[in-house]
């Protein structure tokens, strides 16, 4: 019927085809649990069922807000419309100040408390995460 | 005032070049002569020159602080160290561009020298169409990102370099990783022009091997310095995070190792022409990708300098057409060889290099999709959503088992049609790697299973490798060394990551603070000066749980211009493990944030993927000598 070129062709494409239809499946699969979506305080304010899900929220470190012992660090992300508190115990970023930016990644307890799990500051003075700026450009 | 000038205008010429090795080479493409003309290596030769004036008028600028240089003023400063200075050059936007040039003439100058023995028509179209991405770049630079840009009145003091770049990784790390990131270009040309002259064949895989060598040491060499700085200066005490930069440095050395690994076949049995011409098109495109995520502000890192949406359209657009002309070209020209597909079988060296590139592949697209995905959710439906390291974890780490398992086996067999020879070897390698891991791992880590599979399967080829390495025919040594890199790469990852233990807390001078394994005792600070910063230093004293002592002095440096504090940690490193120690202020209080991270093997790492580049090397010498 076919010679063996057509055949060896023929399986080829379908071995390629199914490897490429399963990882992107695979792909596709995980990416929705492990996005990490941002919100500002006032995005969680509006929500109506505090997920489990790890988020991000972003905005401004709210002056005077900063206080530390020897475990955690507490302090206020405000977005100038809404707030929200959020403790953590990890290494604190270089630029994380009173009035700069910040990016808190974490979970939510409820809509006013966040137990962050990472914190991103900005890299220099030039430079905010965009979704700093969105947050706060919304004011 | 003048080196302004002396740069601009060569840049300019520069310009002028391209278009007169068009036209000359072109006249040269349609006679009936059989060499190249002597006129295309001079003016190719100028071009080079002319970019290297330009290159160095800007160095020069920058080590006379002369601020009448928009780019200087933007990026220096008097009190600057002059390595610093000097580095300074490429640590923006428009004198990175600038070395981008100098690294697309260069390769191109080189490669006209180097490829003798090629065909004419041949060369003379990879000139073309390398020349055809320098003038897009000499535009794009002269257009967009003009590095000798006049200030008046001439500003005192320069604005500073950002003191995250003021490092000596950092220093270097540009030039290198462009040596292989540009470098790629060439492969692309000179793919295009194989492609246009149906001479995709054995003996063009020989000649551009080397070149897609070179590209890929020096990549793989400056994707490891970009790393061992973000480890060191950052302060998270990783060397990887899955950030969208590290990602489109990764891309290109993805498809280039898979190139890398089947130009062999192409090499040896004139096989898998369309998919050679398709990787080598490929690595440049994301190298340009990632030139435009980067440059155009859609990704924020350190890589972005000032944003200006008028070069990412720019870069944008060129991309397109360069997208577009290689697609073209290579539907209207290529003829796939058709006539070896007879003799195939499933069990030879060729499926295992097409297993290879399959592997390569699904990494490429989990890291692009990972890449870009939240772009694309940014743009459809303005939220703004992240990829973190577990989904790339999640998706890579369970394919690394086959993948080291394959790679083991992979070069054992023959070209052609092969059986396994030396089962047995192979099996008792196998069950001393299983055997072993299970009782290496039975008491520290509770995912026995997991860590004990992955270990193993690594554990495997480390063995294999290792064996080859020493008694093995020498033929592959390149190979061996490579491979045998990898697996100490994969060890040492995966033995840091679970006996990497960590230490957070606030603390104040003269506390100790005292925890399961040991006690840190925080005993005084001092502050000094430093040519551009002052600093205070942090003494400590750490005890660990056998009563060893470590002291470390990590730092905080205020740097005046701009003002922005950085962290420098300090570290203890021994063959065995890395002490890892930063600490940060948390404002207006007494208080310091520290991190104290024991992080074993962590200088394997580095050691290995040194020991991957020279399997490059010894194959791009060996491939010398055998002609």
């Amino acid at each position: 019927m076919y010679g063996k070129k057509v055949k060896l062709r023929l399986l080829f494409l379908a071995l390629i085809l199914f490897s490429v239809v399963l990882s992107i499946f695979l792909i596709l699969q995980s990416l929705k649990d492990n996005v990490v979506y941002f919100q500002s305080p006032s995005d969680i304010k509006a929500l109506i069922e505090v997920d489990k899900k790890k988020i991000r929220v972003g905005g401004m470190v709210k002056e005077q807000s900063i206080t530390i012992n020897s475990d955690e660090v507490n302090f206020i992300i405000t977005d100038f419309k809404n707030e929200i508190n959020v403790t953590y115990s990890g290494a604190v970023p270089n630029l994380f100040e009173e009035g700069k930016g910040v990016v808190a990644e974490g979970f939510l307890k409820d809509k006013n408390y966040l137990s962050a799990t990472k914190i991103l500051a900005k890299h220099d003075e030039n430079y905010m995460p965009p979704e700093v700026k969105e947050a706060i450009g919304d004011k | 005032m003048l080196a302004n000038q002396i740069g601009y205008y060569s840049l300019v010429l520069g310009l002028l070049f391209s278009f007169l090795l068009c036209t000359v080479s072109i006249k040269n493409f349609n006679d009936n002569n059989k060499k190249i003309n002597l006129n295309v290596f001079t003016l190719s030769f100028l071009q080079l020159t002319f970019v290297v004036i330009s290159f160095l008028s800007l160095i020069l600028s920058f080590v006379n602080s002369d601020f009448s240089n928009e780019t200087v003023f933007n990026n220096s400063h008097t009190t600057k160290p002059l390595f610093y200075k000097i580095s300074g050059t490429w640590g923006n936007h428009e004198g990175s561009l600038l070395l981008w040039l100098l690294v697309l003439t260069l390769f191109i100058f080189l490669f006209l020298i180097k490829s003798r023995e090629q065909p004419k028509k041949y060369r003379i179209l990879t000139l073309l169409f390398q020349q055809l991405i320098i003038i897009g770049f000499f535009l794009f630079v002269l257009m967009t990102s003009n590095p000798f840009n006049y200030l008046f009145p001439v500003p005192n003091e320069g604005l500073g370099l950002n003191p995250i770049l003021q490092d000596p990784a950092l220093a270097i790390h540009p030039p290198i990783l462009y040596l292989g990131y540009v470098g790629s270009s060439i492969i692309f040309s000179a793919s295009l022009a194989a492609v246009t002259q149906n001479y995709v064949s054995k003996k063009w895989g020989q000649h551009i091997k080397k070149w897609v060598l070179i590209s890929w040491i020096f990549l793989s060499i400056g994707i490891m310095l970009g790393s061992i700085w973000a480890y060191y200066e950052l302060g998270w005490g990783g060397f990887w995070f899955w950030d969208p930069v590290e990602n489109v440095s990764l891309m290109p050395w993805l498809t280039l190792t898979a190139l890398l690994h089947c130009i062999m076949v192409l090499e040896k049995r004139s096989n898998l022409t369309s998919w050679v011409v398709i990787l080598s098109i490929t690595t440049f495109t994301l190298s340009m990708c990632g030139t435009f995520l980067v440059r155009s502000g859609i990704l924020n890192s350190v890589h972005t300098f000032a944003n200006d949406p008028a070069r990412g359209i720019f870069i944008l657009i060129f991309l397109f057409l360069l997208i577009f002309i290689s697609l073209v070209i290579f539907f209207l020209f290529h003829k796939e060889n058709k006539k070896n597909l007879n003799n195939f079988f499933w069990l030879s060296k060729e499926t295992s290099i097409l297993i290879n590139n399959w592997f390569m592949m699904y990494f490429l697209s989990v890291v692009l999709i990972g890449t870009v995905y939240p772009i694309f959710i940014d743009v459809m439906s303005a939220e703004k959503i992240s990829v973190g390291p577990p989904f790339y974890h999640k998706l890579i780490i369970p394919f690394l088992v086959p993948f080291l398992l394959f790679m083991a086996l992979g070069p054992k067999l023959k070209w052609i049609k092969s059986k396994i020879e030396k089962k047995n070897s192979l099996i008792i390698f196998f069950i001393i790697s299983v055997v072993l891991t299970f009782f290496i791992l039975k008491n520290i880590t509770t995912d026995l299973l997991f860590y004990t599979i992955l270990i193993s399967a690594t554990l495997f080829l480390f063995f294999v490798t290792l064996k080859d390495l020493f008694i093995q025919r020498f033929e592959n040594i390149s190979q061996a060394i490579a491979h045998f890199g990898f697996s100490l790469f994969i060890l040492a990852i995966l033995f840091n990551s679970i006996l990497s233990s960590e230490i957070i807390t606030n603390i104040k001078v003269g506390e100790k603070y005292s925890y399961s394994k040991g006690e840190i005792f925080f005993k005084k600070i001092k502050e000094t000066k430093g040519s551009n910063f002052n600093s205070i230093i942090g003494y400590f004293k750490i005890t660990d749980e056998n009563n060893k002592v470590v002291e470390l002095n990590p730092e905080i440096r205020v740097y005046n211009q701009p003002i922005i504090i950085t962290s420098e940690a300090d570290i203890k490193t021994t063959l065995l493990e890395d002490k890892f120690l930063v600490m940060n202020f948390v404002k207006g209080d007494e208080y310091f944030n520290i991190r104290y991270q024991v992080k074993p093997f962590m200088i394997w790492i580095w050691i290995s993927v040194l020991l991957i580049s020279l399997g490059g090397l010894v194959s791009l010498f060996k491939n010398k000598n055998e002609k």
